[in-house]
């Protein structure tokens, strides 16, 4: 009897060199748990890009603004519904497709950027969240913008174009070496840019079209899959921002339209859908697919009412583009994912901070007084 | 006085399976808040897991009451007996826990709990951001801690069988115990069953 065995409570007959041993296999199996949870937990490497990471470069980009999302930061809650006409019920088992049914829906209309207080820009890139609330729990929630492809392919680029595009402090515009830097690596943001700077700039939110951006696949009630990607287009006549408007130097100039628009009546936009063909891009949100392509108009979305961000609305929403409902599905484009978690840490990050009043608060109440 | 050797077959069935689930939950958990490419699919993965966790708990609590564990070796040390008790507390107060939490926090932030099919289950929390914050900071640090006292479960477990070898790990085995196990089980200390 050993002290280690007293020590172990091992029974006497066991020789030192196989409790040793049995020890050992203990302290192996102890040391290959641990190390396996390090390593699924990201720790053994350090170089990898975690959503944490993307969303440090937002706060290292635009500064600390607590309380904001860390993108699309300026924006409007507005309520309306969505009446499907049955078009998109072959196509997906969703019930909001099914004609005559009217989806209650809460959404945000808000500009691209992490500036809370950026001043309203035409070429600044417009965005419409939706959350559809339909029965028994079930939720749609998209995140679109007013571009017709998404100029990255990759998180990765994603990240790095961030810092690419960085505003210099002294001239205010990003370091033209590092932008075309970031876009000689990246052949396939240059053909999207081009295609982006292509569209008409509309006057305000109210005739922007916005896209889907990324592809997903509806599924039909017999499970028969369609790769989409789907726009709301404006039934509002587009028309095209003129210097006027352009040179206003009311800041707030693009929501206190939308606000003064949804006063005369609701505005109404069509969802139509992109049919894919299975040869057709989902994995490449920077390729738009052939212009040949079969679209469906599924239903329309009418916006009736518009309210500054506060507690309890969609302030306190996560647009997350993956939270779909039975009939929609993700595509295999890796930026869906991506979006899914860097938009949730983001959340997470200002759930837990102090809230200030949005800049268009101020403007809609004094205003329109909705 | 009869006491049993071994955990019913009940018990053993959902320890082991809760075994697997368990370690599975805490990879995936700590995979998914650090992935971009794979955040979807685990997320999709780790609510449905949490809440057949909750459930299957719920049923191992009422076989646990309905069928007392078999008792400790005599001669184990008092440290290591309030050691056990107190794992073990904490370990059966986890498994409640975490999915009660993951529930909660979800509900704060109004996520829909979608599990498979289209079933979504209720919010238990009204909507609050900074209680969401909370909530989520308390799973990330419950779940260190349940992974810190499965490990100690997992090392105390390997000492029993390999070092003491005194049928506490038998006791749970999912094989029969070898009748050379059992004999030295026999032979070295009063065994509070015959």
């Amino acid at each position: 009897m050993t002290k280690l065995h007293d020590l172990t409570g091992a029974p006497p007959g066991t020789t030192t060199r196989a409790l040793l041993l049995r020890l050992a296999t203990v302290g192996v199996v102890l040391a290959g748990c641990a190390g396996t949870f390090a390593s699924a937990g990201g720790w053994l490497s350090p170089g990898a890009l975690t959503p944490a990471r993307v969303v440090d470069r937002f706060e290292q980009v635009n500064g600390p603004h607590p309380g904001f999302r860390r993108n699309h930061a300026k924006g409007l809650c507005v309520t309306g519904s969505f009446a499907g006409n049955g078009a998109g019920a072959p196509l997906s088992k969703a019930s909001l497709f099914s004609a005559g049914r009217m989806t209650p829906v809460e959404g945000r209309l808000a500009l691209a950027g992490g500036q809370p207080y950026a001043a309203d820009a035409e070429a600044t890139v417009r965005s419409l969240a939706l959350r559809f609330r339909l029965p028994d729990g079930d939720e749609w929630r998209s995140g679109m913008n007013n571009i017709p492809v998404f100029p990255l392919r990759t998180p990765e680029a994603f990240y790095e174009q961030l810092l690419a595009a960085k505003p210099d402090p002294v001239t205010g515009k990003p370091d033209p070496e590092r932008l075309k830097a970031f876009f000689a690596a990246h052949p396939e943001s240059v053909k999207a840019v081009a295609l982006i700077k292509a569209r008409t700039v509309t006057a305000g939110f109210a005739d922007s079209t916005f896209w889907s951006l990324n592809a997903f696949r509806f599924v039909a009630p017999d499970g028969h899959a369609t790769p989409v990607r789907w726009a709301f287009v404006p039934e509002q006549r587009a028309t095209p921002e003129t210097a006027a408007q352009a040179a206003r130097t009311d800041k707030n100039y693009l929501f206190d339209d939308l606000v003064a628009r949804l006063r005369q009546g609701p505005l109404r936009w069509h969802l139509v859908l992109t049919l894919g063909r299975t040869d057709d891009p989902t994995t490449d949100a920077t390729l738009p697919w052939p212009a040949d392509r079969e679209s469906v108009d599924v239903g329309t979305l009418s916006l009736t009412g518009a309210a500054p961000e506060e507690a309890g609305n969609c302030r306190d929403i996560n647009f997350d583009p993956l939270v779909l409902p039975e009939g929609i599905a993700p595509s295999d484009d890796p930026l869906l994912s991506a979006r899914s978690a860097a938009y949730s840490r983001s959340f997470t990050r200002r759930a837990g901070e102090e809230k200030s009043p949005s800049a268009v608060a101020a403007a809609t109440t004094r205003g329109a007084g909705l | 006085m009869t006491h049993p050797t071994r955990f019913n077959l009940p018990a053993r069935l959902l320890h082991w399976s809760m075994a697997a689930l368990i370690l599975a939950m805490l990879l995936i958990g700590v995979a998914m808040v650090t992935s971009l490419a794979d955040y979807h699919a685990l997320v999709a993965l780790h609510r449905p897991l949490g809440i057949l966790i909750l459930l299957l708990v719920l049923v191992r609590l009422a076989n646990r009451w309905r069928h007392p564990p078999p008792p400790l070796p005599s001669d184990l040390p008092a440290w290591q007996r309030l050691a056990a008790h107190a794992s073990h507390v904490a370990l059966y107060g986890l498994m409640l826990a975490m999915p009660l939490v993951g529930w909660a926090m979800l509900s704060a932030a109004r996520y829909p709990i979608a599990l498979v099919g289209g079933v979504v289950l209720p919010p238990i929390l009204p909507q609050s951001p900074m209680l969401y914050a909370w909530l989520r900071e308390l799973h990330t640090v419950l779940a260190y801690a349940l992974f810190a006292i499965v490990l100690a479960h997992l090392g105390a477990a390997l000492l029993h069988a390999l070092v003491r070898q005194d049928g506490v790990f038998a006791s749970m085995a999912p094989w029969r115990v070898r009748p050379a196990a059992a004999a030295l089980h026999l032979q070295q200390r009063p065994n509070p069953g015959r």
